[in-house]
């Protein structure tokens, strides 16, 4: 029997502390807390960073940290700042660091880092270890040496390894979302399905039961099974909240592929114990003959400048579509005329909100808007050619009449300067897995004995 | 006829990694399900998406009263293309078509 103390879906998303106390009073082996997730987009993981607030890190890991003491047990953070890339892992123990400082405590933390130099996956494409899933992206070498950051996703084996050295905190990069939790009930032989669908239901907090915004769960695992029981008032586990989960964020409910194997709960049982718990049986583990390990990556995609005007006259209302395809030609002729740019070399785009500036193309429905806003985006391989475009785009959103002889028209301009600078972008570019020949050959696992270490 | 998000509980769509997009039609009754689960074939969804059927998962669960279809992301999730990071306003495709 192995008890896992999940507070919340992330690290920054705050936790109910009530339920956090009932938690320990359950006596857990282990807490873990996942740190992220690609869900906000390719930029975290392009520079490296957490999108969450650093002082709001602090106070609900600084919680963490004193829970785990009282308790006397491991605590884990999986994907740490978000991404899992080195430089977020170091800002967290960084944090780490200084909240050992305030408290006068001294830890034990093992750092498990998930980067991977461009040259391994290079060579691993080489040596035929890297197979793309669907739907991949091309990769070439000359692609993995634009990424900024490529992490690997960690799975149970490199978690268990940092759970080996005793560590009283782990802080792991990227990881899957789930080996956080698995890998101790695996490492004490509890049911592998169980232990894999039980960290899936968990991975998230109480998303899988009511009151899903209250955060705390206890996970018990044992030979046959796995039990999930959210601690906060009002949350309860039903069995249609704990299967409904594994349609969240699943391309497939019933298959999950992870290191070493996957996941079928296609045969799996829910069944209530009263009217907060929830028992599941029947998941099972298939092992892979490979072990592989997905691949994250963000390259770089240039550098981009947003511009927004608001149009409110009727009749500018009514023809925006005419008018936004007269500025893009304008603008497109004047870059070409006075910076030499032809299409190829930047993005010129203009989305009308309020008419489909959320499903574009796809978008089936026309309404009579009051007023629109336009957004420029415009996207270019170095800041001084965005800044250049976006200023010779900023006069015909204030100013661009739909004819010829009529008065100059004005539109609102909500803030001044019109264009900002959002400085690099980043795009996701891997959907691959790479074949590892020792689960432990692409993490790097060290230890620290913090705040002097 | 009406539209499926006036007789289901709810209609939901997410990103399922950066390449992959999950939308969930959890119907809320048996009767429901059935009007779904019959009356929405896989080829209309992929119209709303003008994506290949034969590219997308389809999955109808009685157990839950939910339909769930995963398709490609129309534009990887976070390129200067994509219009929606979290993949949640393509829910309202689903949720306006019409069912019997």
């Amino acid at each position: 029997m192995t008890r896992v103390l999940v507070p919340s879906g992330a690290l920054g998303l705050g936790y109910d502390a009530d339920a956090l106390e009932r938690g320990l009073a359950a006596r857990p082996d282990i807490i873990a807390i996942d740190g992220g997730s690609t869900d906000s987009g390719p930029s975290y993981l392009g520079r490296g960073v957490s999108k969450y607030s650093r002082a709001s890190t602090k106070v609900e890991w600084r919680g963490l940290i004193e829970a785990r003491a009282r308790a006397g047990v491991p605590l884990v953070i999986g994907t740490a700042g978000t991404c899992g890339a080195g430089t977020a892992v170091d800002w967290l123990v960084e944090i780490t660091r200084e909240i050992l400082t305030d408290l006068g405590q001294e830890a034990t933390v093992a750092v498990l880092k998930s980067d991977q130099p461009g040259a391994r996956v290079a060579s691993a494409l080489a040596e035929g270890r890297v197979t793309p899933l669907h739907p991949a992206p091309d990769i070439s070498e000359a692609l993995l040496a634009e990424c900024s950051n490529i992490v690997a996703l960690a799975g149970a084996e490199q978690i268990a390894a940092a759970i080996e050295t005793g560590a009283d905190i782990i802080i792991a990069g990227r990881t899957t979302d789930t080996a956080i939790i698995a890998a101790l009930p695996l490492m004490r032989g509890d049911h592998a399905g169980a232990a894999w669908h039980g960290a899936k239901v968990g991975e998230c907090g109480a998303l899988c039961a009511t009151n899903p915004q209250s955060g705390v769960i206890l996970v018990e695992f044992d030979s046959e099974s796995f039990t999930v029981t959210p601690l906060a008032d009002g949350a309860n586990a039903t069995p249609h909240t704990v299967y409904a989960h594994m349609l969240y964020e699943n391309s497939d409910p019933f298959i999950l592929y992870e290191p070493g194997g996957h996941l079928d709960v296609t045969g799996a049982d829910y069944a209530a114990l009263d009217e907060r718990r929830v028992r599941v049986t029947g998941s099972e583990w298939v092992p892979s003959p490979a072990y592989t390990v997905k691949l994250e990556g963000a390259r770089r995609a240039g550098f981009q400048s947003v511009l927004l005007t608001l149009l409110r006259d009727r009749r500018y209302v009514e023809n925006a579509e005419a008018w936004c395809a007269d500025i893009v030609a304008k603008c497109r002729a004047k870059a070409q005329e006075r910076l030499g740019l032809t299409e190829a070399d930047y993005d010129l785009e203009l989305r009308i909100i309020g008419r489909n500036a959320t499903l574009g193309a796809l978008e089936n429905r026309t309404n009579g808007a009051v007023e629109l806003g336009v957004m420029g985006l415009v996207t270019a391989k170095t800041p001084d050619m965005v800044d250049e475009i976006a200023k010779m785009l900023n006069p015909y959103l204030l100013h661009h009449p739909l004819t010829r002889d009529e008065e100059q028209p004005t539109f609102a301009f909500p803030f001044s300067p019109a264009e900002v600078e959002r400085g690099e972008i980043y795009e996701f570019c891997l959907n691959h897995v790479m074949e590892l020949r020792d689960p432990m050959e692409a993490f790097e696992l060290t230890t620290l004995s913090l705040p002097h270490g | 006829m009406a539209e499926i998000g006036q007789i289901v509980d709810k209609v939901r769509s997410k990103n399922a990694g950066p390449f992959w997009v999950t939308i969930d039609i959890f119907c809320g009754s048996p009767e429901a399900f059935r009007r779904v689960s019959e009356g929405v074939s896989t080829e209309r969804v992929a119209g709303l998406f003008r994506t290949d059927p034969a590219g997308m998962k389809r999955f109808d669960i009685p157990a839950l009263n939910v339909v769930k279809f995963s398709l490609p992301r129309p534009q990887v999730q976070g390129t200067r293309f994509d219009r929606d990071m979290h993949g949640a306003a393509w829910a309202a495709l689903v949720a306006e078509m019409d069912v019997n």
